[in-house]
C-alpha cells in the first residue's frame, strides 16, 4: 500500500538535544545523578532521584547498548495514518543494563509472538532517516 | 496524603440527581462533539427535573469548560476543565462534590461529547510532549499499544493462558449485559468464546474483542446538595466517597505495568464511603480493553495481584452471575466515545435508582464506578448508594 503520510518525528527539547544527537552518531547517552548514581530516561532538567540539586546534579554517560525485552506487542492495525504501510510491527519497552525502560521497535525478526520472549537479549540498531534525526531501535542479540 | 476523617465528613454532602445520555449513540455522523454535550445535558437535567438556567458549575474534558459553556450559553460560577483522559468525569464527580460541600455551588453539570467515530476536528497532539517525543516515532501511539504491552507484561507474570481466558471471560460477560441494553451498540448481537477467540489481531495479545468500541456519544450528569435533591423528579443518589490521582502518562513511564493507580484510589474510596467490598452490589469499572478491568478489579482490592483470572473465570461476571460488573455493556459492547468515565456513573445511578430495565439488578444499594484514563494513567473512583 502506497502511504504519504510522514510518521510523527520526535521533537527535540533543550534537555533532550543530547540523546537525539548521540543517535546520530550511534552512541546512546543518558543522565546519571550524580548523588545517588541512578539513571533515567527520559532526560529531564533535573534528577527524579535527587530534585535539589537541579541540573548541576546531573551527568551524561553512554550507555553500554545492552537491553533485553521488558514487555513487547506486535501492532496489526495502524495506530496513524504513517504506520499502515509498517503493520505488523513489533513495539516494545525494552530494559537497559543501566536500569531504564526505553519505548522501542524490534527488528531482524519477523513479527510472530513465538520470535520474542520478555528478557530476551538485544543490541541497538540505529535508523538514520533522511530527515535527519536517528531512532534508537533493537535487535536480538 | 488525603485525610480520610475529613473526607468521611464529605461523605454524602451531594447527590447525583439526574443523568443522560445524547439521544442518539454509536455512529452519528450529523452531530458534533458539541451537539452531543448539549443533548446530554439537557437529557440530564429534564431527568433532574432541572434546567440549563438552574446549573452555576460546569466539569468537562477533552473540551474546555469555556467552550462548552459557551455552547450552552450558561454562566457558570465555578468551573472545572480537569482533563486527564477517560477517567475524568468520574474525578469531576469528586469536585463536585467537594465544591458544592464547601459552597461555591449548588447544581453541578458535567458533561461529555465526543465523536470517536465521526470527528471532523480531532484534538491535535502536543509534538514536544515527552510521549510524543519518545513514544510515537516508534508507532506507540494511542491505546491499543500500550494497553496491549502492559498485558504482555501481566501475561508473563502471571500466566499467559489464564490471562487469556480471562480476558475472554471478560469480553463474553459483558457482551450478554449488552444484549439487555437497548441503548448498546451490540444490543442485539450476542458474542462467543470462538467469537472471541477467532477475532483479528488489532495489537498482539489484544484481539479487536478486547477492546472498546469507537463511537459518537454525549453523556451528563446533574449533581445537587442533599436539601435540593429531596425535590429531584426521578430520585437521587448519594456520592459517598471518591479517590482520584495518577502516576504517569506515556506508557513507558508507568511504573508497574500491572498495577494501576486504582491501587490508591479504590481503598480511599470505600474508606471515605465506610464501606467493605462484600457491600457493593455493583461494580462499574472502565473497560478500555478487557485487560483493563482485570487489572483494575484487582487494584481496587476485589481481589490480589495476578489473582483477577480467577476473580472473573466462569461467567461470574455476566447476567445472573455472582458478581455484576458492567451491566450497561461497557465501553467493549455498549458505547465507547474515546473517553467513556461518565457513563460509568450513569450506568450506576440508574441501578441504584431501579431505572435499568431489563437489565436491573434485583438489589442494588451500593455500587463503585471506577475511571481509568489516559494509557492506564490516571484513575477516579466513587462509591455512589441509594438515598
Amino acid at each position: 500500500m502506497t502511504n504519504s503520510t510522514p510518521k510523527p518525528q520526535p521533537v527535540s527539547q533543550p534537555e533532550s538535544d543530547r540523546y537525539w544527537d548521540g543517535l546520530k552518531n550511534e552512541e546512546i547517552w543518558l543522565q546519571r545523578s550524580k548523588a545517588t548514581g541512578k539513571f533515567q530516561f527520559y532526560p529531564r532538567n533535573f534528577s527524579i532521584s535527587d530534585p535539589e540539586t537541579g541540573e548541576e546534579g546531573i551527568e551524561w554517560v553512554r550507555a553500554s547498548g545492552k537491553a533485553e525485552i521488558f514487555t513487547f506487542a506486535i501492532v496489526h492495525a495502524a495506530p496513524h495514518m504513517g504506520f499502515v504501510g509498517e503493520v505488523p510491527y513489533i513495539t516494545a519497552l525494552v530494559q537497559l543494563e543501566e536500569d531504564v525502560i526505553v519505548p522501542t521497535n524490534i527488528v531482524g525478526v519477523d513479527p510472530e509472538p513465538e520470535n520474542l520472549q520478555i528478557g530476551m537479549a538485544l543490541k541497538p540498531v540505529f535508523e538514520h532517516n533522511p530527515d535527519g534525526h536517528t531512532l534508537l531501535k533493537f535487535e536480538p542479540a | 496524603m488525603p485525610n480520610i476523617q475529613r473526607l468521611q465528613n464529605l461523605s454524602g454532602q451531594a447527590h447525583i440527581v439526574g443523568v443522560g445520555e445524547s439521544n442518539k449513540l454509536g455512529k452519528v455522523p450529523d452531530k458534533s462533539p458539541l451537539a452531543h454535550h448539549s443533548e446530554a445535558a439537557i437529557n440530564a437535567l429534564d431527568d433532574a427535573g432541572l434546567e440549563l438556567s438552574d446549573v452555576d458549575a460546569l466539569f468537562t474534558a477533552g473540551w474546555s469548560t469555556l467552550d462548552v459553556g459557551e455552547y450552552l450559553g450558561i454562566q457558570p460560577r465555578y468551573t472545572d476543565s480537569t482533563s486527564v483522559g477517560g477517567s475524568s468525569f468520574v474525578i469531576h464527580v469528586a469536585h463536585a462534590l467537594a465544591a458544592i460541600a464547601a459552597g461555591y455551588c449548588e447544581v453541578a453539570l458535567i458533561t461529555h461529547g465526543q465523536s470517536g467515530r465521526s470527528d471532523r476536528a480531532p484534538i491535535p497532539r502536543n509534538p514536544g510532549a515527552p510521549m510524543s517525543q519518545y513514544e510515537a516515532p516508534y508507532g506507540i501511539i494511542g491505546p491499543p499499544v500500550s494497553y496491549a504491552m502492559a498485558a504482555r507484561r501481566y501475561m508473563h507474570q502471571y500466566g499467559e493462558d489464564r490471562t487469556r481466558q480471562a480476558m475472554a471471560e471478560i469480553a463474553v460477560s459483558t457482551r450478554k449485559w449488552a444484549n439487555l441494553n437497548p441503548m448498546a451498540y451490540f444490543y442485539d448481537k450476542p458474542t462467543t468464546f470462538d467469537d472471541y477467540h477467532n477475532s483479528k489481531w488489532v495489537a498482539w495479545p489484544f484481539h479487536l474483542l478486547d477492546c472498546c468500541l469507537v463511537t459518537d456519544a454525549g453523556g451528563a450528569i446533574v449533581i445537587t446538595t442533599p436539601e435540593r435533591a429531596k425535590d429531584a423528579k426521578n430520585g437521587s443518589v448519594k456520592i459517598l466517597g471518591a479517590g482520584e490521582g495518577h502516576d504517569h502518562s506515556g506508557i513507558s513511564q508507568m511504573p508497574d505495568l500491572t498495577r494501576a493507580f486504582g491501587r490508591n484510589t479504590g481503598p480511599q474510596a470505600l474508606e471515605m464511603a465506610g464501606v467493605n467490598h462484600s457491600d457493593l452490589d455493583l461494580a462499574m469499572v472502565y473497560d478500555s480493553f478487557t485487560y483493563t478491568v482485570l487489572v483494575s478489579l484487582e487494584n481496587l482490592g476485589f481481589c490480589g495481584p495476578g489473582e483477577g483470572p480467577d476473580f472473573v473465570a466462569s461467567q461470574r461476571t455476566a447476567p445472573g452471575g455472582d458478581f455484576p460488573l458492567n451491566t450497561n455493556g461497557g465501553g467493549l459492547s455498549y458505547t465507547h466515545p474515546g473517553m467513556y468515565g461518565i457513563f460509568t456513573v450513569i450506568e450506576a445511578a440508574r441501578q441504584l435508582r431501579g431505572q435499568a430495565g431489563e437489565r436491573q439488578l434485583d438489589k442494588c444499594d451500593l455500587a463503585v464506578a471506577h475511571g481509568t484514563g489516559g494509557l492506564l494513567s490516571s484513575t477516579g473512583t466513587v462509591v455512589l448508594g441509594t438515598d
